[in-house]
């Protein structure tokens, strides 16, 4: 299955390398070209002859997760996250460091040695560390090097009826998403950028934007639900079940109106399902594609995702299967309509 | 030039909605600009040519507003913040829609030491029922802080002069300018509030020699204010720095050199929060000497913002002074 098999691998930012050896592996015969930039985004071109607008279509391979910044006498190693980890998620889960794919867990003082009042908190950061099972500071400089990252050592799978379980649904879905849309065929020039360092600042984004220069750009994620007993309604970003979210504003972009009125109504037309992220936290790629160069219309698209940024998230199937439906529709309405304007 | 501000102010244009000033501001430049074209954010610019020098002169069109996030079972709407806005300052102010729809800031009952917060704020329509608000309102829609212009001689208030006064300061210099020395691009920008977005496409487009932004800055000469030397009716500001800008040296020396020449009467602004269009535009490309000509203005991002006629007038001069000058 798609998703287990991109959920499994392991991106974490600016180490996208095993997700774009797979993406590259998989689409390699069946696109016009293919090719790895300098901040190591995929990206593929199709129909650049073709006439019509150059749309842009943008997902990130990278994944939140650790790195490894010392090594201590005992073996034990020091971390720090890269991109946004709730730390009070970290302790007890199992890692993998490295392209070796060491196996780690991440441990901490127990709890009968405590004080009172470190009972009462949360472990914090530093006060956890990764044991790779070495016996001392030589031990483990033979398995690991500082500067390398750990990912979340989870496997995916599909529970409940149409529920799906996995490490890093931000953004493997959106890898998937574009995966499912190569195979389809459009009467305008199409850029896919599987894209790197978005966990960590945006960044693969900002320079696939400016080379590519869209003129319209969508991107697709994995964001984060809210639908859980202890949150209000009004303060429920998305809601799994409730069809792909379209984003209004969020903190890095105000989207073009004529943009989420087109995905509106195609949505409606086409009877897919379809929610409004609620909030106006947190940003996408679409912030820094909006604003390259002398602007580009740009949008987001996203499978709403339980507990995302821990070692373990869920979405539902069908507003991933919706989610590309609305895309395909939003596609063929370029062809029949031209941007939205 | 009262009656201009009071148009500029009337009109509801938040961030991302900027069309109605847009073609107010349109209407008043068409006659006076060689070119005038919008940009794919929304920017609108205004060419005159008259020497080699670029200078890219900007005002920000937008203003404030709420964005509504959800409509509840009885038709009230939550809301989130479109630009700086503080809760405090909300409950039983209005604000009014594209459409029109008024709405009144409520607040939910707040527990002993809580604090209210955006997300314990709504916004009630008058709407009876979900369905009733649907009609009026949907999610998405964003709604601009609602109050009449009042002219009270020498000041005049009104919302958003956080910057219709840069925008009307950027249009009077332009009907004034009787010899642009430089090639001027006299641009009324988007999105300003929610993070200098239009300024810097707008400025990747024209690729300018020298950026100068005019908008607004706090005082603080009101009782008991924070300690700020800036005060309302003191002159044209000029900026030394602010949270997105240290100004260029040539800039500030530039702008004080035509201030002394000319007899305009101005103020150093050395504001230790905020951040103007000049922010975006000096990161251009390869980099771009900016600064800014400042407005004094008291009650900033609430629907009474204050300003002093003389500190504008003071600003047109010194824009004009600016086109007028020959740059090297």
């Amino acid at each position: 299955m798609l998703l287990k098999e991109l959920s499994e691998l392991n991106g974490v930012s600016s180490r996208e390398e095993a997700v774009r050896a797979y993406l590259r592996h998989r689409i390699q015969d069946k696109v016009e070209t293919v090719y790895t930039d300098h901040l190591g985004n995929l990206l593929v071109v199709q129909g650049s002859k073709k006439p019509g607008p150059k749309i842009m279509l943008s997902a990130h391979m990278d994944e939140v997760g650790l790195m490894v910044v010392g090594i201590e006498p005992s073996g034990l190693l020091k971390i720090k996250p890269l991109g946004q980890i709730d730390e009070r998620v970290l302790l007890a889960k199992q890692v993998l460091i490295g392209e070796q794919r060491i196996p780690g867990v991440i441990g901490a003082k127990p709890i009968h040695l405590q004080e009172k009042e470190e009972r009462q908190k949360p472990v914090k950061l530093s006060a956890l560390f990764v044991d790779i099972g070495a016996q001392d500071k030589k031990e483990a400089e033979e398995m690991v090097k500082i500067g390398d990252v750990a990912a979340f050592d989870v496997k995916a799978e599909k529970f409940g009826d149409r529920l799906f379980k996995g490490k890093a649904l931000d953004n493997r879905v959106g890898c998937a998403i574009l995966l499912n849309l190569l195979e389809k065929e459009y009467a305008f020039p199409l850029y896919y950028a599987f894209t790197a360092q978005e966990e960590v600042g945006l960044r693969g984004a900002t320079v696939a934007a400016f080379g590519i220069n869209p003129d319209l750009a969508l991107v697709f994620e994995g964001t984060s639900a809210g639908d859980v007993p202890t949150a209000k309604k009004h303060q429920q970003s998305t809601r799994l079940g409730q069809g792909p979210a379209i984003t209004f504003m969020d903190r890095s972009v105000i989207v073009n109106q004529a943009l989420v009125e087109r995905l509106v109504e195609t949505a409606k037309e086409a009877k897919i399902p379809f929610q409004f992220r609620k909030a106006t936290t947190g940003g996408t790629e679409a912030g820094v594609i909006n604003q390259a160069r002398t602007g580009i219309i740009a949008g987001t698209l996203s499978v709403p995702c339980r507990y995302i940024h821990s070692p373990v998230s869920l979405l539902n199937l069908d507003d991933f299967e919706n989610t590309i439906k609305l895309a395909d529709a939003f596609l063929k309405s370029i062809e029949r309509k031209g941007l939205p304007e | 030039m009262k009656e201009l501000i009071r148009k500029l102010t009337s009109v509801s244009s938040p961030s991302g909605r900027e069309e109605p000033v847009r073609a107010l501001i349109k209407e008043e430049i068409t006659k006076h600009a060689d070119e005038i074209w919008e940009d794919k954010l929304g920017n609108l610019i205004a060419a005159k040519h008259g020497g080699k020098t670029k200078v890219l002169l900007a005002a920000h069109m937008d203003e404030i507003g709420v964005i509504v996030t959800d409509i509840d079972e009885q038709g009230f709407l939550r809301f989130s913040n479109v630009g700086g806005i503080n809760p405090q300052r909300l409950v039983g102010q209005r604000a009014r829609f594209a459409n029109g729809t008024i709405g009144v800031f409520g607040a939910e009952k707040l527990e002993e030491n809580q604090k209210l917060t955006l997300s314990k704020l709504y916004l009630d329509i008058g709407a009876r029922s979900a369905e009733e608000a649907r009609q009026k309102v949907s999610v998405g829609e964003i709604a601009t802080f609602y109050h009449e212009f009042s002219d009270l001689g020498e000041r005049i208030v009104a919302k958003a002069l956080d910057d219709r006064i840069g925008c009307a300061i950027l249009i009077e210099a332009l009907k004034r300018v009787a010899n642009p020395q430089n090639d001027l691009y006299c641009t009324f920008t988007v999105q300003e509030e929610v993070g200098l977005r239009g300024a810097r496409t707008a400025a990747f487009g024209i690729d300018p020699d020298l950026g100068i932004a005019i908008d607004v800055t706090g005082t603080g000469d009101t009782p008991e204010a924070e300690r700020l030397a800036i005060k309302l009716g003191q002159g044209a500001a000029i900026k030394v720095k602010d949270n997105s800008l240290i100004t260029h040296p040539m800039v500030k020396d530039l702008l004080t050199d035509l201030a002394t020449k000319n007899n305009i009467p101005y103020q150093f602004e050395v504001l230790p929060f905020g951040g103007t269009d000049s922010g975006a535009i000096q990161l251009t490309k390869a980099g771009v000497p900016a600064g800014v000509i400042s407005i004094p203005c008291r009650y900033l991002h609430t629907p009474s913002e204050m300003v002093d006629l003389n500190d504008v007038e003071a600003a047109v001069r010194l824009v004009v002074a600016v086109m007028e000058t020959k740059l090297d």
